[in-house]
């Protein structure tokens, strides 16, 4: 509890606090103007009973010692979190808020998550939600935090509901255009097929199924297309990023996020995933054009690249919705202490 | 402040026959849900536009009168009882399904719709909105984003949170915000997931865009009787342990099925001490596999009988009987409590032991259902109102209740919300921190307090009087349970 108990008493004192993960992550949501605190000491799995589907761990938590406990025990996190490092940490995971190919059908990290801990920004360690799948006592607290960048709270533990691995997947591959690939999820997005991911990357759809053998066999021959023998690759590189498409030399990557069905000419991207929901484009490095094209569509751009300086490189916010984060912030952490420099900041 | 004196303050931005408040007018609003609470309304107003609304919360603000929004009224813990100095902001007349996108497999609703008419108006495209809380037929869906209520199918498909791409809400100001949109995430903190269950203290809902599913291929749905509510707990983690999530998985114990069987004749065995119904879905193909492993899974865990429901016909007879459960009770008691704890499913047995002795010492009856995918417990309490000592007993028994769940590792309310009811639990479940740290989120939203006060989150006052201890998360990590 040491560091849990240094951070309280830094807080309650009016200190800046500033913390990471494994810092896998640290080229998103802004800079941070304080030297930050690794949460990593602060780890391990402190509750997982597979029949309850629940698995609670310490923030500092790596990633892949959860993931490999849910392994034994044949589940997993349901929505894929990237893997960015073999240090990245449950906590990080869970500010950042990110989600893989899964998200579309079983929910994203947000979705995920039944409770925490936190420590607010008056050094106050806190628990809200719990270890049970139901639970409406109080604000969602737990699920307003994800994706906060810790700018609300320092996490320090972290409830999630896992799954069962499914039984068999299959993955079939439809060579076809970006508007195509489209038109097609459309149409079948309305029959009741096991879907656990839907993408099109480099001239093909790739349609994931999972389940049951023969309702997987059945959904595929209905489908049609090809079936990939390396599936497990492809959607590993889709999920963690590591497919070259992902990393343009002397370019800049951005995740477009829009309504799944928005048209594909409206953007140029190299990528779709979530069914159309979150879309992968590159552009000059300094060029902010994707938020304006964001906003157009009704959805929101973030930056993902490295080499970025300044700026958070996230959305500029509306102003009505820019003043409810803002207040909901002060609630949160009223001396602005906790992780300055990351998400509510200048864009660029 | 005078009752003429708001009126017609009120009247100035909305149509005069919209306002009620003679005592005639206002009576059928005095209570939701749940009818143990009660309180006349200063004023009624049945707004039917958003400038309407708007100019009552902006008018409310200026004189500082409360406001509690209320949908169809079927809510279990009195969100919407009315404040008797307030004004109640009946949502009713928001009753239009503004759009339906079958590609994008989305619809577009004004709070006052139900629950179920969103189903119904997409069902010809073979798509429905998935939360089904058992008064669907009812309760509207502003009021499910006020709770985010669940269902029998939430284990698989969700609760409302899940299952909702955005909310336009009227802040305490009459300023109007959309929270999420229609891609699948938002920038910035995500006050979809705060606006979702906070219960009308943050804001009023005007409109919700909520996701649609295809509907499954086909549905089966097999029952299973135990004689031991034990094995038939332990056969919900077989199941989930083998890897299957079910669409639905119910129990009830033996007083729930007698009073059922008696009134809805569903084929309930009435020597059963426990009965399981557990739904799959999907595929034809899916749903033949996955019905045969859960058979052989109930077998294995001592199910004295099984039965897969032959047809159509049969499976909406063994969910009447499951949906029935509520009126079913009330025909054999002239009351009942129905309380909504969430347990950690490895303690059922315990709990269900711990409620028999509570039911003894009470001195009243009670029948559980459960939801039993997800730990979800409706314990109802069987009393008679008209006898003050039972109503008494009742409300104390309730509350044992939802202190042993807490004490287990639960939360005093899975799905129905804390209400007025459970305000004094809410003291068992949250530290004076973190009561008061919900308190400067409300602010954040409402600094002067006017949407729905007293509900939801209790004073630091109300507990001390209440004088309940919180049991604190980090005293009692793993409670020694079998001592209790």
């Amino acid at each position: 509890m040491a560091l849990v108990e240094t951070l309280c008493t830094r807080l309650a004192a009016k200190e800046p606090v500033s913390v990471i993960g494994g810092g896998t992550k640290s080229f998103l949501a802004g800079r941070l103007k304080d030297e930050p605190v690794s949460m990593q000491e602060h780890s391990g799995i402190i509750n997982y009973e597979p029949t309850e589907l629940v698995l609670t761990a310490k923030s500092g938590t790596t990633l892949q010692e959860i993931e490999a406990c849910l392994s034994d025990a044949r589940q997993m996190l349901p929505f894929e979190p990237p893997r960015f490092g073999v240090q990245s940490t449950i906590g990080g995971v869970m500010a950042s808020g990110l989600s893989g190919p899964r998200r579309m059908h079983l929910g994203s990290a947000r979705d995920c998550v039944l409770g925490v801990r936190l420590i607010n920004g008056l050094g106050q360690h806190l628990k809200f939600g719990g270890e049970v799948m139901k639970n409406v006592a109080g604000y969602d607290l737990s699920r307003l935090s994800v994706g906060a960048y810790g700018t609300l709270g320092i996490l320090t533990e972290i409830s999630v509901k896992v799954l069962p691995i499914p039984e068999n997947e299959q993955t079939q591959v439809l060579e076809c255009s970006q508007a195509e690939a489209l038109a097609t999820l459309i149409r079948i997005g309305r029959r009741p097929y096991p879907l656990s991911a839907a993408s099109w990357i480099g001239g093909a759809l790739y349609i994931r199924l999972s389940g049951a053998a023969n309702g997987v066999e059945s959904a595929a021959s209905a489908i049609g297309g090809e079936t990939l023998k390396t599936a497990d690759l492809f959607w590993s590189g889709l999920r963690d990023m590591t497919a070259t498409e992902f990393n343009p030399a002397g370019e800049w990557l951005w995740r477009i996020s829009v309504a799944p069905t928005t048209p594909t000419n409206t953007l140029d991207a190299f990528c779709f995933d979530w069914a159309g929901g979150q879309r992968w484009l590159v552009t000059q490095p300094d060029d902010y054009s994707p938020f304006e094209l964001a906003a157009r569509l009704g959805g929101h751009a973030t930056c993902f690249a490295r080499d970025r300086e300044s700026g958070t490189g996230m959305q500029p916010l509306e102003s009505g919705i820019l003043r409810l984060n803002q207040r909901v912030k002060e609630a949160m952490d009223p001396h602005g202490l906790i992780n300055r420099g990351r998400l509510l900041e200048e864009a660029h | 402040m005078e009752t003429g004196q708001l009126v017609a303050a009120l009247a100035a931005g909305v149509q005069s026959d919209r306002v009620l408040f003679r005592e005639q007018d206002t009576a059928p609003y005095e209570c939701d849900g749940l009818t143990m609470f009660k309180a006349k309304p200063k004023v009624v107003v049945l707004p039917e536009t958003r400038d309407e609304v708007c100019h009552v919360l902006k008018t409310c603000k200026a004189l500082g009168v409360p406001v509690v929004a209320r949908g169809a009224g079927t809510g279990l813990s009195g969100g919407a009882l009315p404040h008797a100095d307030g004004v109640l902001l009946v949502m009713a007349k928001f009753s239009r399904i503004l759009e339906i996108d079958q590609d994008a497999r989305i619809a577009r609703v004004e709070p006052g719709v139900r629950n179920l008419a969103i189903s119904e108006a997409v069902s010809h495209l073979d798509l429905y909105y998935a939360p089904d809380p058992s008064s669907q037929i009812a309760c509207s869906i502003g009021g499910n984003i006020a709770e985010n209520s669940g269902g029998v199918h939430c284990l698989k498909y969700g609760l409302t949170v899940h299952n909702v791409l955005s909310v336009t809400v009227a802040l305490d100001d009459g300023s109007i915000v959309t929270v999420g949109s229609d891609a699948l995430d938002s920038a910035g903190y995500d006050l979809l997931a705060l606006t979702i269950g906070s219960e009308g203290l943050l804001a009023v809902v005007l409109e919700v865009t909520v996701r649609l599913l295809p509907k499954p291929e086909e549905m089966r749905v097999v029952m299973a009787a135990f004689d031991d509510v034990t094995k038939a707990g332990d056969s919900v983690g077989n199941i989930i342990a083998a890897g299957i999530i079910p669409a639905g998985l119910e129990m009830m114990d033996g007083p729930a099925v007698a009073a059922v069987e008696d009134f809805v004749k569903a084929g309930y065995p009435l020597d059963a001490e426990a009965l399981l119904l557990c739904e799959v879905d999907g595929t034809k193909e899916e749903v033949a596999d996955e019905l045969a492993r859960v058979e052989a899974i109930l077998k294995e865990s001592g199910a004295t009988m099984l039965r897969v429901a032959t047809n159509e016909e049969e499976r909406l007879l063994f969910w009447k009987g499951r949906k029935s459960a509520f009126p079913a009770v009330g025909r054999i008691s002239p009351d009942y409590y129905c309380m909504d704890g969430t347990i950690p499913r490895k303690h059922l047995s315990l709990v269900l032991r711990r409620m028999r002795e509570m039911s003894e010492r009470y001195g009243l009856r009670c029948a559980n259902v459960f939801h039993a995918g997800d730990g979800n417990l409706h314990p109802l309490i069987l009393f008679d109102a008209n006898d003050p000592d039972e109503v008494k007993r009742a409300e104390d028994f309730g509350a044992e209740i939802l202190e042993l769940s807490v004490e287990v590792g639960g939360t005093i309310t899975g799905e129905h919300g804390v209400g007025i009811e459970k305000i004094n639990e809410m003291c068992v479940q949250f530290s004076s921190d973190e009561l008061t740290q919900f308190h400067t989120v409300k602010a954040a939203f409402d600094p002067t307090g006017i949407l729905n006060p007293g509900k939801a989150v209790p004073t630091l006052n109300r507990c001390a009087e209440f004088g309940k201890m919180h049991i604190h998360h980090g005293q009692m990590p793993h409670p020694e349970l079998e001592r209790f």
